[in-house]
């Protein structure tokens, strides 16, 4: 059947620049460009082109730009482009499409309908450069009340903490499998989290016993597929975490596909090489806040109650009360990853039309266990496409106690985003696990690029924080009169417990 | 020090009474025992060094053995709780009576052997070890059991098995006797849906057969195979091997490694 699907991307190629070094021919995974003998001259096979910018990178002369195709079908405000070239392509394969990273529809993001508030003559400003500005932050289930017990002049505390994880910035990895990632992905970003004090999250392909040593810093994932779960993983783990859902595709599981399962991810996931990876769409043994309650139960009897367990779901519209049930499931804390969630592969009919924006849902995950009472028995870490750390102090006022970053983190070692995660050919050598493409990615450097980043936000996220006179984010947490809404409805406003600018 | 003063470290004065040593052996009386200090007693005593635990009176006590890795024979008597066993790689239990649901859940090594029905959820995502079960399983009995070189699970069933056996199967064997159905089908639904890897082997006919598998007579190496299980599984109940041998056996195995290989489009 021919295709009639257009190329995306056309490359450019300046051929006066082009020295033949072939740069560009090694560097793109996707054949895109190849050498003309006869003509002395390298071209490119425009269909194949995902636009990562790779070869744009590397090419020594830049004599490469790669541009959106200006050829278009006739301009329709309904019949756009994408909705034309997705029921082509599935009447050419009559397949599921798939897609990489978060949803990318521009209808969802809050954070920029959000402001923050500064101090301004009636309270002053905090200098962070000449002040200590606290911004640890623990995860955990908290005690209603603390006893003490005095003798002479010594304090001792009575109660019985639960187990905390300690984060010296209040921003975390999020989960990324080995297997969606390359090994030396999970292994920059356990460098990155254990130099930060802070934790990367496994995802559901077990952790490389290579990588036990970064296990303080590690919080290790049991999800449907179980892929990876045995009991020294539990054990080398700082804490536990049930995947219920992600923001991606919540409610469906997770294929990876066979294209990535190769003799190592094999071996971690005890499936045939070559197979696709499914996680179903549930945990069979979880069909309820009960049954979620017996897992809880379950690895923290594995574990002897040393670990917190941490229960991660997609926000969907009944997430408030879905929250508070995982409380009383016995979690301690809750990961809410809203529907700009990254991922390796998805339907984009999930990915883009299910769950809601994680703005609304922490403050109402967060408003809820207010209500009820229960805010304390479980901290709230929030996901869900986060950009930077303005959105991180956007959070936190709403709510959140933490965030996970995953997009972000991929972008700051390589990644351009360019969607095409579940082929398994990430140029960039990131969302790969094929071990000449995984060699591009250099756990030094690239653990270098991530503390960085994590060192930007936490001075930003003081310098802000500096700004409303805020010394401790303890202070800033679900305080949401630093926010201001702008372009909201009554209604959204409501919702997420903010006022309009103005007022 | 002897038994007793290193368990009361353990585990404190108040269990002690519960505990008496025969030899090697020790009895536990379990009942109105909250599963976390059954969990806390057992492992106690596996650490002072006793190779077999006989537990009376379980009444429903959840997560027994879950998560434990040492390699010590514990006799339940009575109905173990949900979760046994979960996550554990080292003992060996016997269960006489019927276990709960998601018995040997995400196990990793060990024997579980029950004299009675087991619950849903029997051997979930097993990853080694073995479990025996002489009468049935319940619903959704060896989803997505796992399988990498040596590491290969078994469940052997003697009575019948719920709908959804086997499903998202990745590696491992499942063994169906029904041996209390004699002349009858096997009638479960949706055996090994999303199958792409391991083995389900059945005695007898089978009414229901989704697409993604076939069903094939086993051949004499199969049988070989079949035949070791079913010995181990009719030394543990004490029953015939030659009528648990007798008759057809199908053997269940995925057409294509990427059940779901076709469902997407790139």
């Amino acid at each position: 059947m021919k295709s009639y699907l257009p190329p995306e991307y056309i490359v450019y190629r300046d051929h006066e620049r082009c020295t033949r070094c072939h740069v560009c021919i090694e560097q793109c995974t996707y054949e895109t460009h190849y050498y003309d003998a006869k003509d002395d001259k390298i071209y490119s096979r425009d269909n194949n082109c995902t636009n990562c910018q790779r070869c744009v990178v590397f090419c020594p002369t830049n004599a490469i730009s790669i541009l959106k195709n200006p050829n278009t079908f006739r301009e329709n405000a309904n019949w756009t482009q994408e909705a034309i070239l997705a029921i082509k392509k599935q009447a050419e394969t009559g397949g599921v499409i798939l897609a990489g990273m978060g949803c990318d529809k521009p209808f969802f993001t809050i954070w920029d309908r959000l402001v923050l508030n500064a101090s301004q003559v009636t309270n002053p400003s905090i200098d962070p450069l000449r002040e200590p500005m606290e911004i640890r932050t623990y995860l955990g289930s908290k005690p209603d009340y603390l006893e003490f017990e005095y003798n002479n002049n010594d304090v001792a505390l009575m109660t019985k903490v639960a187990p905390q994880l300690c984060l010296e910035t209040p921003i975390m990895f999020s989960a990324l499998s080995y297997g969606a990632v390359s090994l030396n992905v999970h292994e920059s970003l356990a460098r990155a989290a254990a130099e930060c004090g802070t934790y990367f999250n496994t995802g559901e392909g077990g952790l490389n016993s290579k990588l036990y040593g970064y296990g303080d810093h590690a919080i290790v994932q049991v999800a449907s597929g179980r892929f990876g779960v045995y009991k020294q993983y539990l054990d080398v783990g700082a804490a536990i975490e049930i995947k219920i859902g992600q923001g991606a595709k919540p409610g469906i599981g997770g294929h990876l596909p066979g294209e990535k399962v190769t003799e190592d991810i094999s071996r971690m996931r005890m499936i045939p090489i070559g197979t696709d990876a499914l996680s179903p769409a549930p945990q069979h043994d979880i069909y309820s806040i009960e049954d979620l309650r017996q897992l809880i139960c379950a690895l923290k009897e594995a574990t002897d109650y040393s670990k917190p367990v941490s229960v991660k779901i997609a926000a969907v519209h009944n997430s408030a009360a879905i929250a508070s049930g995982i409380v009383r499931a016995g979690a301690d804390i809750i990961a809410l990853d809203g529907v700009r969630g990254g991922t390796g592969a998805a339907p984009r009919v999930i990915r883009d039309n299910v769950g809601i924006p994680i703005e609304f849902a922490i403050a109402a995950v967060d408003q809820r266990l207010r209500d009820e009472g229960i805010r304390n028995k479980a901290s709230i870490v929030v996901a869900g496409g986060i950009r930077s750390s303005a959105e991180i102090v956007k959070a936190i006022a709403l709510g959140a106690d933490a965030v996970y970053i995953g997009t972000a983190a991929l972008v700051a070692i390589g990644c351009t985003v360019c969607q095409k995660c579940y082929t398994g050919k990430c140029p960039w050598g990131i969302a790969t696990t094929d071990p000449k493409l995984s060699r591009r990615i250099d756990p030094k450097v690239a653990s270098k690029r991530l503390v960085n980043l994590l060192l930007a936000w936490s001075s930003e996220i003081k310098e802000i924080m500096g700004g409303m006179g805020i010394n401790a984010i303890e202070s800033l947490r679900g305080n949401r009169l630093h926010l201001r809404a702008v372009g909201l409805t009554e209604a959204e406003c409501r919702i997420l417990g903010v006022k309009m600018v103005g007022e | 020090m002897g038994y007793a003063e290193e368990l009361v470290a353990d585990i404190g004065q108040k269990f002690l009474s519960r505990v008496m040593p025969k030899g090697s052996v020790y009895s536990v009386e379990a009942s109105g025992l909250h599963y976390r200090d059954l969990n806390t007693l057992l492992r106690a005593l596996g650490n002072n060094g006793a190779k077999k635990i006989e537990v009376h009176n379980i009444y429903g006590q959840r997560y027994i053995g879950t998560g434990f890795d040492q390699k010590i024979i514990v006799e339940l008597f009575g109905t173990p709780g949900n979760d046994l066993g979960a996550f554990m790689s080292g003992p060996k239990i016997f269960v006489h009576g019927n276990a709960q649901d998601c018995c040997g859940n995400t196990m990793d090594g060990g024997l579980i052997v029950v004299h009675g029905h087991v619950g849903d959820i029997a051997g979930y995502s097993m990853r080694d070890g073995k479990l025996f079960v002489r009468d049935d399983v319940g619903y959704r009995a060896g989803i997505h059991m796992k399988e990498y070189r040596d590491k290969q699970p078994a469940l052997v069933v003697g009575g019948t098995a719920g709908d959804f056996l086997g499903e998202y199967m990745a590696g491992g064997v499942i063994l169906v006797l029904g041996l209390n159905s004699e002349n009858e089908k096997f009638r479960a639904r949706y055996v090994g849906t999303g199958m792409h890897g391991g083995i389900i082997f059945v005695r007898g006919e089978m009414s229901n057969l989704v697409s993604g598998v076939k069903a094939l007579e086993a051949n004499e190496e199969d049988m070989k195979f079949v035949e070791g299980l079913v010995r181990e599984f009719c030394f543990y109940f004490g029953l015939d091997v030659d009528d648990a041998l007798d008759g057809k056996f199908i053997k269940i195995t995925p057409v294509n490694l990427r059940p779901y290989g076709n469902l997407y489009a790139y």
